[in-house]
């Protein structure tokens, strides 16, 4: 049995999209079969930042409605031969979903998968509660402003109200905090929340901080998630993330922003 | 903790006090059943803080004596607890039997988590328990050191509260967790939140002037008895972040720190 990943935030722009690419990617490297799911129905999205948008011809609807097969809809990664896209389908809106067939397309998954990573839309509307409705794990996306900080809040309400294993009584979804376009800077300077106010507020446990990078917009840009740049903090941040869901022990980096020795002397990328 | 040897031949601690990383309570962890011993072990404690142990509430944890097959008595421990000032609002680690005394005594039972710190608050949310009406059957409950309104229904709730959710207890409401920005907590009667309270607490929603609202951490964003209320702009600074107690009097809603 796959283990099914929703990506959610609630809040819009915080990097749903680009965490669902990374981790997706991250999971493959590691040797496990993944497929990363757009739920984002008529604002499809992540087929961009996977770089795979030249080669969509069915979609996620079109498997829902059986007008084609999981197999034909599935696009295969270009750098990761374990990572498969079901990308949304940009004609239609969030009405084209139904519990019923995402749990069929889900199931189907299931069988040959090792992880299912859901890319939830913004919202709490259809689309945001079917992309968590069968979670096993969440992974929350939140930026450090209270805005988001609240939504994220309001998406850890529905998950454990609103979701497959809240209905049936099974154990509840395993919740991750993801901070993302985190500024240790203006952290210092109080215009960001600080990790500490952010963990007050959730009371969850922290899988990564993501910093804000330029290379997050060339990696989208380019349609090659962020962790393939190893280069970049962005990257390495997504990768530690990757590691720690999968059990190895690792220390939380960039909160401070302290460069290393050899980063300051040349000026490294941020 | 110093142990004294002679009323200790076996080295072991009579107890501990350990703060919890779930709740703001502190866990009385009790590692012998012989009561004398527990009670004096506890005055000294006390002794050492007064102000920090008056009416604090506790959840006990018997998981050690019943590891090494010690049974204890949950309501005589219960009374002499309430006895030397202690509020035990929750049970550890009991047997079958000894939970369902606590449940008898309206003492909250929680599940142990392990006691590593970094482990996540929310991980096993238990559905709230709400304990029925007394019925006619539990009439052999043995007599309590305080007595408790036994025909109103209780809800105790060891989640968080999120933002968007709305509780409704038709008796007293108490609540382990947090409770978020943007909740909406409302009880018939009495509202308990041992931990922060961000949201909205809403206490007598059917006129009940007497009910009170209590909080270790008071950050509301309203908070109302009986229909009069205030919203957080006007709450005293210097009661944000402290625990208190709400109430009514003379149509006023009066604030007062309870630390």
């Amino acid at each position: 049995m796959a283990r099914i990943i929703v990506v959610t935030s609630g809040k819009g722009g915080v990097g749903k999209t680009t965490t669902s690419a990374a981790i997706a990617m991250g999971l493959a490297k590691k040797g496990h079969k993944t497929a990363v799911i757009d739920f984002d129905v008529g604002l499809r999205n992540l087929d961009l930042i996977m770089g795979c948008e030249r080669r969509v011809v069915y979609d996620f609807i079109n498997v829902i409605n059986g007008e084609a097969s999981l197999n034909q809809a599935l696009i295969r990664d270009k750098n990761c031969n374990l990572l498969y896209i079901l990308p949304a389908s940009q004609t239609r809106d969030k009405d084209a979903l139904s519990q019923e067939g995402v749990g069929r397309v889900l199931e189907e998954l299931s069988k040959d998968f090792e992880y299912i990573v859901c890319d939830s839309p913004a919202g709490i509307e259809k689309g945001a509660n079917l992309a968590l409705y069968y979670a096993d794990d969440a992974f929350i996306v939140t930026n450090p402003e209270i805005s988001s900080v609240r939504d994220s809040d309001r998406m850890l309400g529905i998950l454990s109200s609103k979701s497959r294993r809240a209905e049936v009584n099974e154990d509840p979804i395993k919740e991750y905090l993801l901070v993302t376009r985190y500024d240790s800077s203006r952290v210092k300077s109080g215009e960001m929340l600080s990790l500490e106010d952010i963990q007050e507020i959730l009371s969850l446990e922290l899988l990564g901080i993501i910093p804000e990078s330029k290379s997050v917009l060339t990696a989208s840009n380019q349609g090659t998630p962020v962790i393939l740049d190893e280069k970049s903090e962005a990257g390495q941040a997504y990768a530690d993330v990757v590691a720690r869901y999968l059990g190895e022990k690792k220390p939380h980096r960039f909160i401070d922003g302290k460069k290393g020795f050899l980063r300051k002397f040349f000026g490294g990328r941020s | 903790m110093s142990i004294d040897p002679q009323r200790t031949p076996n080295t072991l601690p009579i107890l501990e006090f350990k703060s919890s990383s779930t709740l703001f309570v502190p866990i009385l962890i009790l590692y012998s059943n012989d009561l004398h011993n527990v009670e004096q072990s506890l005055y000294e404690k006390i002794n050492q803080a007064p102000d920090f142990f008056r009416n604090s509430p506790l959840v006990f944890d018997v998981q050690e004596l019943n590891k090494r097959a010690q049974d204890l008595d949950i309501t005589v421990l219960a009374s002499l607890l309430r006895r030397i000032g202690l509020f035990p609002i929750g049970i550890r680690g009991g047997s079958e039997q000894q939970n369902k005394q606590a449940e008898e005594l309206f003492i909250a039972i929680d599940a142990i988590r392990s006691s590593d710190s970094s482990s996540v608050p929310a991980e096993t949310p238990k559905p709230a328990v709400i304990i029925p009406d007394a019925s006619p059957t539990s009439a052999a409950v043995k007599p309590t050191a305080i007595p408790l309104p036994a025909a109103i229904p209780t809800t105790i709730i060891s989640h968080p509260i999120r933002s968007g959710q709305r509780i409704y207890a038709k008796g007293d409401l108490i609540i382990l967790s947090q409770v978020s920005a943007g909740a909406e907590i409302m009880a018939e009667g009495n509202i308990h939140v041992y931990n922060t309270l961000r949201g909205r607490a809403l206490a007598g929603v059917q006129g009940n002037k007497d009910a009170r609202i209590f909080c270790f951490d008071l950050q509301a964003e309203l908070i109302s008895i009986a229909g009069d209320y205030k919203t957080s702009e006007d709450l005293d600074k210097s009661l944000r972040k402290k625990p208190v107690q709400i109430y009514l009097q003379d149509r006023a809603l009066i604030i007062k720190d309870i630390a």
